[in-house]
């Protein structure tokens, strides 16, 4: 049966064209997904289990997509809640969505689908030769993962469907593959697999496959031979060339997919200009795996950061900055020993010359005379006491370290007071790694609630 | 057909952008536009050459060519993980810039 799914935009929180949305809804669609995570702005949603985007943002787009779904009488489903997707965040999206069914006066059905993992689960799945590392390899042992704030598996296709049945209005989910909110309701009603998953990727990121990418809103049509893409804002078109180009996005390899369960091939598809501004796509192929794997993320702790920053603008400094900064260095790390007892392997401190090589860092091959440099310090330590302490006591060098002895004591800029600012926490990204399931359902959970004005809350 | 002395790759191609492609990954999309400028590109852009711009071993790096779409793509483990102590660029889409300065004359 073919399958019309309505994507409002890559992601909630980022925003979409509203009269783009209100056409989608007059086009009937089956379902309305969207996807509300990502690990691009890095560990630290993960980590502290929090979202990255405003919560003010999430809520006023999902009180249109909940004005949709009523309109429409259709699922509303949102993967990887709140950027990380764990089990908090979940409920975080659940308490949204709560407010707004009350503001809204709406009665619903809500299933939350839980993707959080216990230490103990990874544990006995390494123990069991059931944790598989991928490339490029990062070492994992039992204290790794008993160091982490946050693991989550990311849930395919077939944990979506089982909340699927369910007949609830919303679907909140914890940590998903960014496809398998898409693919989940098409490979269910029988539409072709590998067109389901394609389809998805293409429809992921919202418009992005348009020449309009930020407008966000796009259609996706899936049959049992192909699928068809349409991005709903007005003047946005989809050419072939736009929707092929999409697959290599964020993507190390231009053909290939993984998700759990197997592998989308697009190797031979075919891209063909279907109307004005939608693409039809053929070919896209699903390689089942023999075994069921789903991806893992975690985060684990890595110390307290602090920053520094200084500017310097004289000419002279400008010039011999690199020069001036080796020697800082130098005198940094010794007066950090002799003052705080505190050798290098137990904090770091890292400058980067902004205007220099801040960005490349070694890779850098190019130079030019800037008009001033940026002197950002970045301070990484054991504790938070540790990390202020290093950033108290480097101030005063910072601000006027002199490249001779024989000269009059410089100062440099300092853009406010503290000089140093407080980072917090540092997490790093520890997993790289699939676990190997028998059920797709083992590792997750599926709750039902209701929410809406007649709940007391 | 006749070019500037000190031509890079920026002034052939239409785009060049890098992205994390997850965690561990940044992928470089060299889109050319058009044939003649893909057939150049094709050839100026070895893996070998590629490789050294960035400081990778050569295994590391996985050279895709896309004809269909006159696109060359390169992918390689990051050189340090997405948001760990040393990362200088969070969402990797900076190293771009090395490849599209990267000049034209292979000497």
């Amino acid at each position: 049966m073919p399958t019309r799914v309505l994507v409002p935009s890559g992601v909630l929180g980022l925003g979409f064209d509203r009269e783009a949305l209100a056409r989608g809804v007059k086009m009937k669609p089956d379902i309305i997904c969207i996807d509300g995570g990502s690990t691009d702005s890095g560990p630290y949603s993960l980590g502290t289990s929090t979202s990255k985007y405003s919560r003010a943002a999430c809520k006023s787009e999902w009180r249109d997509l909940m004005k949709a779904r009523d309109t429409l009488k259709v699922p509303l489903l949102i993967s990887s809640c709140g950027t990380c997707g764990t089990d908090d965040m979940v409920d975080w999206m659940f308490d949204i969505t709560q407010e707004l069914a009350v503001e809204l006066e709406q009665s619903l059905k809500v299933a939350l689908l839980y993707s959080e993992q216990t230490k103990t689960t990874i544990i006995d799945k390494m123990d069991a030769q059931q944790c598989h590392a991928l490339q490029p390899e990062i070492p994992l042992d039992a204290n790794t993962v008993n160091a982490c704030t946050h693991i989550v598996a990311l849930a395919g296709a077939e944990q979506i469907q089982q909340a699927l049945t369910l007949n609830a209005d919303i679907i909140l989910t914890g940590r998903a593959t960014d496809t398998a909110v898409i693919s989940a309701l098409p490979i269910m009603r029988g539409d072709h697999v590998g067109a389901s998953w394609h389809g998805a990727k293409i429809a992921e990121c919202g418009a992005l496959c348009s020449n309009q990418p930020i407008s966000g809103v796009i259609m996706l049509d899936v049959d049992t031979t192909g699928f068809t893409v349409k991005p709903l804002a007005a003047n946005a078109k989809c050419t072939p060339h736009s929707v092929h180009a999409h697959m290599l996005y964020e993507n190390s390899d231009p053909h290939l997919l993984h998700e759990p369960g197997g592998t989308l091939d697009v190797t031979n598809a075919k891209y063909t200009q279907a109307d004005e501004r939608s693409v039809s796509v053929t070919g896209s192929k699903w390689i089942k795996s023999d075994r069921y794997t789903v991806k893992l993320e975690a985060a684990v702790k890595a110390g307290f950061q602090y920053t520094v920053m200084a500017i310097l603008r004289n000419a002279h400094y400008v010039a011999n900055a690199q020069l001036w900064l080796d020697k800082l260095s130098a005198v940094l790390a010794n007066e950090i020993t002799n003052s705080m007892q505190l050798s290098e392997e137990h904090y770091s401190l890292e400058f980067r010359l902004v205007g220099i090589d801040s960005v490349m860092g070694a890779l850098e091959n190019k130079t030019a005379n800037p008009v001033e440099v940026g002197v950002l310090g970045i301070i990484t330590a054991q504790s938070e006491s540790q990390g202020e302490e290093i950033a108290k006591l480097i101030n005063p060098f910072l601000l006027h370290y002199p490249l001779s002895d024989n000269e009059s004591l410089p100062t440099f800029a300092f853009p406010y007071s503290p000089a140093h600012s407080r980072r917090g926490e540092l997490f790093n990204f520890c997993m790289n790694h699939t676990m190997e399931l028998t059920e797709p359902m083992d590792v997750f959970r599926i709750v039902t609630k209701q929410a809406g004005s007649h709940v007391e809350s | 057909m006749s070019r500037a002395k000190g031509e890079i790759l920026r002034d052939l191609v239409f785009e060049v952008r890098s992205k994390n492609a997850g965690p561990f990954w940044v992928t470089v999309d060299v889109f050319c536009g058009e044939p003649t400028a893909y057939a150049r590109a094709n050839q100026l852009l070895s893996a070998e050459r590629v490789a050294k711009l960035y400081q990778l071993p050569l295994d590391t790096l996985k050279r895709f060519e896309l004809p269909e779409l006159y696109v060359l793509k390169f992918s390689f483990p990051r050189p340090v993980i997405q948001g760990s102590r040393f990362d200088r660029d969070m969402h990797g889409a900076q190293y771009s810039e090395l490849l599209s300065e990267l000049t034209l004359d292979v000497n």
